[in-house]
């Protein structure tokens, strides 16, 4: 998974699931981000760079130290 | 380092969530800034932020360097001093648009006449968030305030020509949605020796977009991917087509105009010189 959510940090404003081009995310009941379909992301990083809470990162896959 | 390493490293540990509401660009900006400062790879001991007061002024509160949180449109007067006490720091001013154009107006020319070496950073939201969406001198003409319930029928202010016109020597604009623009702007006004001024504009879904009808945050965002027009395919735009758009990108720079802190020390040296 390379997709992290900070759900205490995530206000909803669905920037993130606006600006997704998979539809990877999604504003839950709760109002919390959520990742619906993440088999789709494409760790294009729109989410990370848009998000005004620093509530999700992506870790791209051969990216760890 | 990626952009999680670079919140812990240099927000303050256990301050987030931030107040800011939910879409506010403010939380943006200052992930630019210190995304700016991790990429010139900064001591924090080596970095000064001073805001004034309002919502994005709240920034310094958040970050993990020498912070000054100071008074209502007076953080480019503290930063003067700090600047002119320690030369070598890097001294970063953090202030809204309310805080640096109204209340801080004339701070605000007399410091980028100078052309003291700051970095100034003006979150522009287009009003006045924390008291409940007041006008500000940069509210868009016609554009509703909850003190201009019919429109606002004075013209703004356009704070990138003011600064070149008071003689900042590097002035740059660009948007939440040109995060990326916005992050190496504010790199390029760090390095730059003498005054830079770097325009964010940013959204105010609350305040300023719900009295506007622009939609929610993600559309405020797009209004600034549709709006803002790259400086080099600005100056190729005929007249007509500028209506209502605005110019990201450097917008003006000069290299070799006297800074003010140095200008001081030379001073100093002369008048003890005869001793």
């Amino acid at each position: 998974m390379s997709l992290k959510i900070y759900t205490n940090r995530c206000k909803g404003c669905g920037i993130c699931a606006a600006f997704c081009p998979k539809k990877v995310l999604a504003v839950n009941e709760l109002e919390k981000i959520e990742a619906v379909a993440p088999e789709n992301c494409i760790q294009c990083g729109q989410c990370e760079l848009r998000c005004p809470d620093y509530a999700i990162f992506v870790h791209k896959e051969g990216d760890e130290k | 380092m990626n952009m999680e390493e670079m919140i812990n490293k240099y927000f303050r540990p256990g301050r987030l969530p931030h107040i800011w509401c939910p879409g506010c660009g403010n939380g943006v900006v200052t992930g630019c800034v210190v995304k700016a400062i991790a990429k010139l790879d900064l001591p924090k001991d080596d970095v000064a932020v001073i805001s004034g007061i309002g919502c994005s002024s709240r920034a310094s509160g958040y970050l993990d360097f020498n912070t000054v949180h100071s008074a209502h449109g007076r953080a480019i007067p503290f930063a003067t001093g700090v600047k002119l006490a320690d030369p070598k720091l890097n001294v970063i001013v953090l202030t809204g648009d309310g805080d640096a154009t109204a209340i801080g107006g004339n701070h605000f020319i007399h410091a980028c006449r100078r052309n003291i070496d700051l970095t100034v950073v003006v979150y522009n939201n287009s009003i006045y968030g924390m008291t409940g969406g007041q006008y500000s001198p940069m509210t868009p003409t016609g554009s509703k305030a909850t003190t201009a319930p019919y429109g606002m029928i004075e013209p703004d202010f356009n704070l990138t020509e003011l600064a070149r016109a008071a003689g900042a020597t590097f002035v740059a604009r660009a948007t939440t949605f040109h995060a990326q623009m916005l992050s190496d702007l504010i790199v390029k006004g760090i390095q730059h020796k003498g005054f830079s001024l770097i325009e964010a504009v940013s959204a105010c879904p609350i305040s300023f977009g719900r009295q506007n009808k622009m939609g929610g945050p993600a559309e405020m965002m797009m209004w600034q991917r549709d709006h803002a027009v790259p400086i080099a395919a600005w100056d190729k735009l005929p007249e007509e087509k500028k209506e209502g758009k605005f110019p990201i990108g450097v917008l003006y720079e000069v290299e070799g105009r006297k800074e003010y802190t140095e200008a001081y020390d030379e001073l100093i040296a002369m008048a003890q010189g005869g001793k």
